[in-house]
């Protein structure tokens, strides 16, 4: 185990019926680094995310962040302690514009909202700093637009906004490059490098020049097995890397 | 559940421009309501627009949960019959005076609305509505077998009595504008519900439920919140019409009854402020006016609801607001 892990699992397993999705993981992500989740298709790494944010609940393991064990804790409570993660596919609040969408994290700021007889003019006083946040993923000239209406590319920008609002000390991104265009690969690589200066990130992620470029630490994982882990040089010069990816006889 | 209802879009807010607090188009939509409201005692009669108003808060009620909650609850009538009998119960051999009565109604419906939605909401979609029915049929059957009820006779002849034990309200004339007072301000505290901090949490949940989880909302509170805020009105509206008929009836907690406000809520386009309003107006109408036709108005409301759903499924005011580019 890493000396200063912010996020640790042990023995992380997921069973389904007849199925082991996640079988005995171990996972230590270091505090300020940028670690990569990668593997074929059907490994796991989903399955993974979603049983460090407990939209899941393991079968069996044992999750520590920031030294504390949140194993059985629930989704939104992980959350409120600063763990925030995105979706695979483009999680946004379709009928919001771009604004809302930021200023529903932003609230989060104010505690619970349970303040129904107030008018929500309340929530004016979060428009600038979302509208930095837009600015910051060059979202300005959206911020009227509705999220449902905005190009693929724009919605995971979007994303990448509100989960930043959160001001989060930790993001888990699961396949933030998923279906972009190149352009967009690159302005989303430069803003990941940006917001990780101050902040450790974990992602899934497919496009291998995206991981060699952003991460310092790779997890292989194939069959729900961690594979290999390491940085890229020398996780991608490893066979049974290799061949997990190409299968037998190619590599 | 969320992502299988069409809602009404919601439109940029910088487009529209504000006056106390609300787009000027909605501002001048509820002073409309209160102008149509005020007069038409004067040309209909008064018991008939006191059950559309009743329904209009119902279905508004209802609306909260399912449209703008995402929910939808096949067990309303619960809360509306359950204060109904209260509510007459109160009048009638407690004695208390009528705004006591109602709010009696009312704080039962919002209790049993606390229990069963503690119980339901852990349920998702079809499973969640029909544990919600459930709740509401052993609501019925309480109401059909429990001595106070009067079973199959329903309490009849409740007195109006007297407002704050003065002002008489036994005149179809007095009661009403209580009636009114009570509707259109219930209508207007949903409004605000809706157009809150909390509102803006809730219509985030219906959107996309997941995202709102994992940023740290505990969604089932909110939900649980919304659906004690919605049993509470329709609680209110059902602890009405109890006094305005005089009458609390099975039909109050029968399933139809839960059926009916689901029927006002689509018609009239769920997730707009207005459509609750607007489809209660025509489902009473057409009850009250087609009434000679016996049992065929079931039918003919049938066929009404199928159109609607087939011409236009986001509701009159649904589709009229898509047309305006308005939220309505």
């Amino acid at each position: 185990m890493a000396a200063d892990a912010i996020l640790t699992a042990v023995g992380l397993t997921k069973e389904f019926k007849g199925f082991v999705a996640v079988d005995d993981v171990n996972l230590s992500v270091e505090r300020g680094s940028i670690h990569a989740l990668i593997g074929p298709n059907g490994a796991g790494k989903t399955t993974c995310f979603n049983l460090l944010t407990k939209f899941l609940q393991p079968t069996r393991g044992k999750i520590t962040y920031k030294g504390d064990d949140i194993t059985s804790m629930a989704s939104a409570d992980i959350a409120r302690l600063g763990l925030v993660r995105s979706f695979q596919i483009s999680a946004v609040f379709p009928h919001f514009t771009a604004l809302e969408n930021v200023r529903i994290a932003l609230q989060r700021k104010r505690g619970d909202s349970y303040d129904f007889w107030r008018s929500q003019t309340v929530l004016n006083q979060y428009n600038d700093r979302a509208a930095e946040l837009l600015a910051d993923v060059g979202l300005t000239e959206f911020a009227e637009v509705q999220a449902a209406e905005l190009p693929y590319g724009r919605k995971r920008a979007l994303e990448i906004a509100t989960t930043l609002a959160l001001d989060p000390e930790m993001l888990l991104l699961d396949e933030p490059m998923a279906g972009m265009a190149e352009a967009d690969v690159e302005r989303i690589t430069a803003l990941i490098k940006r917001i990780a200066a101050n902040r450790t990130i974990l992602m899934v992620e497919h496009n291998l020049s995206v991981v060699a470029n952003l991460s310092n630490r790779i997890t292989v994982l194939a069959r729900g097995k961690v594979l290999a882990e390491g940085p890229y040089e020398e996780v991608s010069k490893d066979p049974r890397v290799i061949e997990a990816y190409i299968g037998a006889g190619h590599g | 559940m969320a992502g299988e209802t069409r809602v009404a879009k919601a439109i940029t807010p910088k487009s529209l421009s504000y006056a106390q607090g609300m787009p000027r188009h909605h501002l001048a939509l509820f002073a409309a309501f209160l102008t149509i409201a005020v007069l038409a005692p004067f040309f209909l009669y008064p018991v008939f627009v006191m059950k559309v108003l009743c329904f209009a808060l119902f279905a508004c009620a209802f609306n909260l949960l399912l449209g703008f909650g995402g929910l939808l609850s096949f067990g309303h009538a619960a809360y509306f019959g359950s204060a109904s009998y209260i509510a007459a119960h109160s009048a009638k051999v407690w004695g208390l005076t009528p705004e006591l009565s109602i709010l009696a109604g009312t704080v039962v419906a919002a209790f049993l609305g606390l229990i069963f939605g503690y119980l339901s909401i852990r349920r998702q979609g079809i499973y969640f509505a029909m544990v919600t029915l459930a709740f509401a049929q052993m609501v019925y059957f309480f109401a059909l077998q429990a001595e106070f009820t009067g079973g199959e006779d329903g309490i009849q002849a409740v007195p109006r009595g007297e407002l704050f034990g003065f002002i008489s309200l036994e005149a179809d004339r007095a009661i009403y504008w209580l009636v009114l007072a009570i509707v259109f301000f219930g209508i207007l505290f949903l409004y605000r519900i809706v157009h809150s901090p909390f509102g803006q949490v809730l219509k985030a949940i219906r959107e996309n439920e997941p995202r709102a989880v994992s940023l740290g909302y505990q969604v089932n509170r909110y939900k649980l919140a919304t659906f004690v805020i919605s049993a509470t009105f329709a609680g209110l509206a059902g602890g009405t019409k109890a006094l305005v008929f005089q009458l609390a009836s099975l039909t109050d907690v029968h399933w139809a009854m839960s059926g009916e406000v689901v029927l006002m809520t689509l018609l009239g386009g769920m997730g707009t402020i207005f459509g609750p309003i607007v489809g209660a107006t025509v489902i009473i109408t057409m009850q009250n006016y087609l009434a000679t036709f016996g049992a065929w108005v079931t039918i003919i409301q049938g066929v009404i609801f199928v159109i609607g759903v087939l011409a236009f499924r986001e509701g009159i005011i649904g589709v009229l607001s898509r047309k305006i580019k308005k939220p309505l």
